[in-house]
C-alpha cells in the first residue's frame, strides 16, 4: 500500500455557461515502476496509479490509462467545458486496489 | 597580417566581455507567486560585498522560462507536497514527552513568521551559530524527547521548508556582526578557498562567472534565499548543505559533512551575501 497519498485539485468555483475552464490535478504517489531493485537486489514490486478519471455531473470528461514510466506525483492539467452548475468528480485507481476520490462543485451564474 | 589578427582578437575579447556582462543569464521578468506575493529577486548587494558584486540576483533569475513558471503557482510547485507532509508532522506527537511541534509553537503561520529570514543565527545559550536544522533537532531531542533527524533527511528538509515558507516574501537579513562575526569570517574564508583537483573556490564560479554557461546550464550567484529547493533533476527537496556538498564534490574534493561546523559557517556567510533578497522557499530549480 502506497503511503502518504494525497489528492489535490484546483477547479474554479464559478464559471459562465459553456466556458472552458482550466483544471489542475495532482496526487502525491511514489509511482514505483516495478523495474527497480533494492539494496539486496530484489525487485521492488510495481505500485502505481493506473487510471485517472474525471466526470462532470456523471458525464465523462477525461479517462487516462497510466503506465509505469509516469514519474512520481502525477500531475494532469486539462480544460473542460462547463455547460451548467454541477459537481466535478475526480477518481484515481491504485494498483493495490485503493481508490482515491475528490470532488469540487462549480456554479454557473 | 599580424595587425589584422591582433585586431580580430581584441574585437573578440571585447565581445566576450560584453557577453559576460549583467544581461547574460538573468531575466527581466518579475517573480509573483500565486498572483499575489511579489518576490524581490534582484537587489543592491549588501555593504560587505563591496568590490565583489554590485547587484545580487536570486537563482530564479537564471532558470529557463518553464522552470521559472513552475514556481509562480503553489499548485504547480512540487515542493509544496513536501510542505503539506511536514504540516502533518508538525501536528503529530513524537517522543517521550508527548509533544508535537504544535504543542509549543502552535500555528507555524504565526510562530515561524520571519524565522527563516534571520537564520543561521547566534544562539546565546549554546554559544554557537545555529542553522534551522540544528534548532529543529534541538527541539526534538531536548523538548520532545524524540530521536534527532538526519541533517539532510527528507523529513528534516520538508520541515525546514514548512518553516521557511512562513517567511516567503520577507528579505533575508542574517546578522554578521556581534558574536556571529567569527563564524562569518570563517565562512568567508571557506568561500574564497580553492578546493579539490580542479582548484575551484565558490567565488571562481558564483562570483566571477555567474550568468555564464557551465556546460548546458547558466551559473547562478549561488544564493541560498530559495532553499530548501525542489530540484527537477532529483524530484525532491534539497537542503543547503546538500547543495554545498554537491558543489565541493564537483571540484573533486573530499567534502565536509552536512551539519559540520564548516558548512554551518559557510551557510551563514552565503546567506549574508543574499541579505536583501526575499526568502523564496520552497523554490524550484533544475
Amino acid at each position: 500500500m502506497a503511503e502518504g497519498v494525497r489528492a489535490r485539485v484546483k477547479v474554479p468555483s464559478s464559471a459562465s455557461a459553456g466556458e472552458s475552464v482550466v483544471i489542475k490535478t495532482l496526487i502525491s504517489h511514489p509511482m514505483e515502476s516495478g523495474q527497480r531493485k533494492d539494496s539486496e537486489g530484489n525487485i521492488i514490486p510495481r505500485s502505481i496509479i493506473h487510471r485517472f478519471v474525471c466526470d462532470f455531473n456523471g458525464q465523462n470528461v477525461i479517462d487516462v490509462n497510466m503506465q509505469p514510466a509516469i514519474s512520481t506525483n502525477p500531475y494532469f492539467e486539462f480544460e473542460a467545458k462547463i455547460p451548467e452548475s454541477g459537481e466535478m468528480k475526480f477518481t484515481w485507481y491504485d494498483d493495490d486496489g485503493s481508490v482515491y476520490e475528490e470532488s469540487k462543485s462549480v456554479s454557473v451564474g | 597580417m599580424k595587425t589584422t589578427s591582433l585586431k580580430t582578437m581584441i574585437c573578440t575579447a571585447a565581445m566576450l566581455t560584453l557577453g559576460a556582462g549583467a544581461a547574460a543569464g538573468q531575466t527581466d521578468e518579475k517573480l509573483v507567486i500565486n498572483g499575489e506575493t511579489e518576490i524581490i529577486t534582484e537587489a543592491p548587494a549588501p555593504a560587505h560585498l563591496e568590490g565583489a558584486l554590485d547587484t545580487i540576483y536570486s537563482g530564479w533569475e537564471f532558470r529557463s522560462p518553464t522552470t521559472r513558471a513552475v514556481q509562480m503557482d503553489d499548485f504547480d510547485n512540487p515542493g509544496m507536497i513536501f510542505v503539506d507532509k511536514a504540516r502533518q508532522v508538525w501536528n503529530t506527537v513524537d517522543g517521550t514527552e508527548g509533544k508535537s511541534c504544535a504543542s509549543c509553537h502552535d500555528d507555524p503561520a504565526d510562530s515561524m513568521k520571519g524565522v527563516r529570514a534571520v537564520y543561521p543565527k547566534w544562539n546565546e545559550d549554546a554559544q554557537e551559530v545555529r542553522t534551522l536544522e540544528m534548532q529543529i533537532n534541538d527541539c526534538r531531542t531536548d523538548r520532545m524527547g524524540a530521536e534527532a533527524w538526519g541533517y539532510t533527511d527528507t523529513g528534516m528538509t520538508s520541515m525546514v521548508a514548512l518553516i521557511s515558507l512562513q517567511s516567503r516574501g520577507m528579505p533575508v537579513d542574517v546578522a554578521i556582526d556581534g558574536p556571529a562575526q567569527s563564524t562569518w569570517e570563517k565562512g568567508k574564508e571557506l568561500y574564497y578557498t580553492r578546493t579539490g583537483q580542479l582548484e575551484l573556490s565558490c567565488a571562481n564560479c558564483h562570483e566571477d562567472h555567474y550568468g555564464d554557461m557551465i556546460r548546458a546550464d547558466h551559473l547562478s550567484q549561488g544564493q541560498i534565499n530559495g532553499f530548501p529547493v525542489y530540484r527537477l533533476k532529483n524530484a525532491k527537496l534539497n537542503a543547503v548543505h546538500s547543495r554545498f556538498k554537491g558543489c565541493v564534490r564537483d571540484t573533486r574534493a573530499e567534502t565536509y559533512k552536512p551539519g559540520s561546523p564548516e558548512f554551518v559557517a559557510l551557510e551563514l556567510y552565503v546567506a549574508s551575501r543574499g541579505n536583501g533578497l526575499d526568502v523564496e522557499a520552497p523554490s524550484v530549480r533544475n
